[in-house]
């Protein structure tokens, strides 16, 4: 443990707390694991989101569905078209449905209000599956919503869907994001007597077609000679959903959103699964192959190669030229999950970039490791990071580049580091090798931008006070 | 009279309005040296630091008390309590507001008795903590500010000696219009306190040193001057009188209040230079003058286009008056109103604003935007104004909105819009005429065409 905290580190100016000692390690100074996977401190400032959230972005880009969220009205307006989730058909995940809870409601109850709310919902806009979410209120006054959700479903002859995901539940977004499974389970499940008949083709599990990601991974696929089933749940519907048991495989990317659900589908349907993971070029060429090699097929293989021989080629003097502007830029990462870190050390590093800070909100212990095996000794590593924490981190460790969500961002701005956008709303596509240029792109405009030098050069002009 | 609110509804599809805490964390970050921590689950303090930092493109810091199941059952005291320790410990504040939530609010916590407790037992005298009743299911942002103002200026409400500065309170306004005021009061050369004051705290200028609590905000000390103060202005036209914190100084220390709509438009800008005026019997600055010359100006150059211009107005009450006042006097009817909230004053000045117009607008109260969309279908709405929840006008029915107030996430620079004073006033209605005017050109050929030579000049084909 190279840092030791008493009661604060680093004095004023960059205070850390002592009970998170050991939530900060430093890569190959420590055999001690990093403490992670546990409830947020009081007063720490978290940048952890909560059970709801975590269940409301996996759900969300579900293109046909109404999404009610049950509670008074802020949970709701929060997440209103909180994702850059692209669909080829309905907009109706894009609306922000809310039961608007008041005094009343609170005092007595908020299940009749519910069910007329679904009847209204349903009147007006037909949807074909309404997922109903549990916010902290809810799960305080007790409403029944998986009876309501019960009888509405009858009522109507449509998928009304609990979605068990209060906001003070222990483990934060990680449990919203199974409360999100188990809800899309509901939704899945052949009703009693449907047979759902196997295909050749394949789930993509944990892609949100963010920036239009899934389609763009679709074309290789085709390209290939597989088709792409459904996808959970980037520009899915409720009725391609149904198709999930008819998969053949199981890709599941983010792992922290759907291996849980990818593990329920293999036991109830016999469906195998892979991680796959299309973040950088070389995540993209290994998934692709994996891919092929699960069908087997040499014909598949074969026009696997092919792709990834000419795709590479394609970006090679793109991704070249910014590697020679980018390398021995040093980096920070601070995202959701696991997956999207490593995904980002990878491509960082392809970019000749050095990663001196890496955390996450939602890693569990395995992750850590790996994580950990990918960074060079001396990088800290931390979990449910706070902007205290951050703030140190980007000027000790001389940072030039951060990657991160939108509350990151601006502290990065603040202190004259650049930024890279990769949170769930982003608007542009990063996967795939023309992501990979994108991602590239990126980095170098923030990292290299003009703006930096100037703003910190501070003029020396004697100034009076007014 | 104006419409009713049409048809009630059960749902809330596309909320216009936001939650109540949100609007008291505003507030009391216009405290100097201040900090919050939210009495709840971890994710409300977190939703409540993306919606502004989205917003001012600040760094936002919100402590929460990081309630799970065990702390429902049993009570949130100890979160409470070693949220405090641990926000005092690295933040040092000199004031931390403590905002309930509508869990804790439903699980019945009470933070004043708790808040009591800890500063005894933790014998602290040099940390000011604020409690903050916000729950959620009895109002909106603009009811949680207002409650914090009106909770801070109690919570240092104790009798000062009289003297010559006036208070100013205010709505949720942006740092850039915080700042025209300031800039306004200093040209008349009157002394003044101002609550609360964000101009800073959320648009901290690059080049200082980053410090966790950002400079500025309202201090302790002006705070407790108050009550002495010679009179109060307060921009609360529509706040509720039992949430206002100038009526409040009024019956308390009888500092006389005058309640005044924001000063956007010359009508509005005119009336608080006049009671300024009144207040302080001093001459007006010679640039406030030519300020004003260039507002008129600008309203003889807009007032054609204006008169095409049918907008809807949506967001908080202060500005959605202020601005239906600007339209209305540039000849510009409104044929909606609309706020995600309501009070009494809301409707009442609303109502004799539009009394002698041409036609009669809606003036909706708790409306979603499910409403403000098909009325706007209806009543043929050619430009919106408002925050990034009218982004669905223009993506499913083509109507361009003019981003102002709270929230805006899909541009930058919103804590830079000024809307204020004269100058900040020729700024909006510019905006207000070329976003029309882009628009207008952008369509009109083709508009004209298929009206009058694709019908094979049959009239009414």
């Amino acid at each position: 443990m190279e840092i030791t905290c008493s009661q604060v580190i680093g004095g004023t100016n960059s205070p850390c707390l002592a009970e998170r000692q050991n939530s900060i390690i430093t890569a190959g100074k420590t055999k001690n694991r990093i403490h992670c996977a546990d409830d947020s401190i009081a007063g720490a400032v978290s940048q952890r989101a909560c059970v709801f959230c975590g269940a409301r972005v996996v759900l969300n880009p579900i293109t046909d569905a109404a999404h009610l969220v049950h509670g008074p009205v802020g949970c709701a307006s929060y997440t209103w078209d909180i994702r850059g989730s692209l669909s080829s058909g309905s907009e109706m995940f894009r609306n922000s449905f809310s039961t608007d809870l008041k005094e009343r409601d609170v005092i007595f109850g908020g299940e009749k209000k519910l069910t007329l709310c679904i009847d209204e919902i349903v009147q007006k806009n037909s949807p074909p599956a309404i997922f109903v979410y549990a916010t902290c209120v809810v799960g305080i006054i007790g409403d029944d919503i998986i009876a309501v959700c019960k009888a509405a479903s009858q009522k109507h002859g449509i998928d009304v869907i609990p979605v068990e995901s209060s906001g003070f539940i222990s483990g934060n977004k990680i449990i919203g994001y199974r409360a999100a499974g188990n809800a899309l389970i509901h939704l899945i499940t052949p009703k009693e007597g449907e047979i759902i008949q196997k295909t050749k083709k394949i789930n993509f599990l944990g892609e949100y077609n963010l920036g239009g990601e899934k389609w763009l991974v679709e074309r290789y696929l085709r390209e290939m000679g597989i088709e792409i089933n459904v996808a959970c749940t980037g520009d899915s519907t409720v009725a391609s959903l149904k198709q999930v048991p008819g998969g053949f495989l199981n890709l599941v990317q983010c792992t922290g959103s759907m291996h849980y659900v990818a593990r329920l589908l293999e036991e109830e349907f016999g469906t195998p699964y892979i991680d796959v993971n299309f973040f950088g070029a070389y995540n993209t060429s290994d998934s692709l192959r994996r891919i092929a090699q699960e069908y087997g097929e040499p014909h598949m293989i074969e026009a696997a190669e092919h792709l990834i021989e000419r795709e590479t080629e394609r970006i090679r003097p793109e991704i070249e030229y910014y590697r020679t502007k980018l390398t021995g830029k040093r980096a920070a990462i601070y995202v959701g999950g696991a997956f999207k870190a490593l995904a980002i050390i990878r491509q960082l590093r392809e970019l000749g970039v050095e990663i001196v800070f890496c955390g996450t909100q939602t890693g569990k212990p395995e992750d850590y490791e790996q994580i950990h095996g990918m960074l060079n000794p001396g990088t800290v590593m931390v979990d449910d990071a706070n902007p205290a924490e951050i703030e140190r981190f980007l000027i000790e460790k001389k940072v030039d580049i951060m990657a991160g969500g939108v509350k990151e961002r601006t502290l990065a701005h603040k202190l004259g580091v650049g930024f890279v956008d990769h949170n769930h709303d982003r608007k542009d596509c990063l996967a795939g090798f023309d992501g990979a240029i994108n991602f590239a792109h990126e980095v170098y405009v923030t990292c290299c931008s003009p703006v930096w030098k100037q703003i910190r050069a501070h003029p020396d002009w004697e100034v009076y006070h007014e | 009279m104006s419409e009713q609110t049409p048809s009630v509804r059960e749902v809330n599809e596309n909320q216009c309005q936001i939650c109540m805490p949100l609007g008291s964390v505003i507030a009391i970050k216009g405290i100097e040296h201040s900090m919050v921590v939210v009495h709840g689950s971890q994710g409300c303090s977190t939703y409540m630091r993306l919606a502004m930092v989205e917003h001012y493109n600040e760094p936002v810091d919100i402590a929460s008390s990081s309630l799970n199941e065990k702390q429902t059952i049993y009570g949130g005291e100890e979160n409470l309590r070693k949220g405090l320790d641990n926000v005092i410990r690295v933040y040092h504040p000199k004031v931390i507001g403590v905002v309930t939530t509508c869990m804790t609010e439903t699980m019945g916590e009470d933070i004043g008795r708790m808040i009591d407790t800890y500063l005894t037992d933790r014998n602290l005298h040099d940390v000011d903590i604020i409690p903050v009743s916000t729950p959620s299911y009895s109002g909106t942002s603009t009811e949680g500010y207002w409650t914090a103002v009106r909770d801070i200026i109690r919570y240092y409400g104790n009798p000062s000696p009289p003297h010559e500065g006036i208070n100013i309170i205010l709505p949720q306004v942006s740092p850039a219009d915080i700042r025209e005021i300031k800039r306004i009061l200093d040209l008349m050369r009157i002394q003044y306190t101002l609550i609360p004051d964000i101009s800073m705290t959320l648009d901290r200028p690059y080049g200082i040193l980053y410090e966790k609590i950002p400079p500025g905000g309202t201090s302790r000390e002006d705070i407790t001057r108050m009550s002495g103060a010679r009179a109060t202005i307060q921009f609360g036209y529509c706040c509720p009188d039992n949430l206002s914190p100038g009526a409040f100084l009024e019956e308390k220390f009888g500092v006389p209040l005058h309640n005044l709509p924001l000063p956007v438009g010359l009508k509005n800008m005119d009336r608080f230079i006049n009671t300024l005026i009144s207040i302080a019997v001093k001459p007006v600055s010679e640039s406030i003058l030519l300020e004003r010359g260039w507002l008129c100006d600008a309203m003889a150059d807009a007032h054609k286009h204006m008169a095409e211009i049918r907008p809807v107005i949506y967001g908080e009450p202060e500005l959605v008056y202020a601005i239906s006042s600007l339209c209305v006097e540039n000849g510009s009817i409104p044929p909606i109103i609309a706020t995600g909230t309501g009070s009494p004053q809301f409707h009442r000045h609303l109502e004799s604003l539009i009394r002698d117009l041409d036609f009669v607008p809606l003036v909706a109260e708790h409306v979603d935007f499910a409403l403000i969309a098909k009325e706007s279908d209806h009543l043929g709405v050619n430009l919106a104004i408002g925050h990034t929840g009218g982004k669905v006008l223009t993506e499913r029915q083509n109507i361009p909105v003019v981003r102002t107030g709270f929230p805006i996430h899909d541009r930058i620079g919103a804590q830079r819009i000024r809307n204020l004073g004269y100058i900040g006033t020729v700024t909006l209605l510019e905006q207000i005429v070329n976003t029309y005017l882009e628009h207008k050109y952008q369509h009109y050929r083709q508009r004209i065409k298929s009206e009058y030579f694709d019908n094979g000049g049959k009239i009414n084909a």
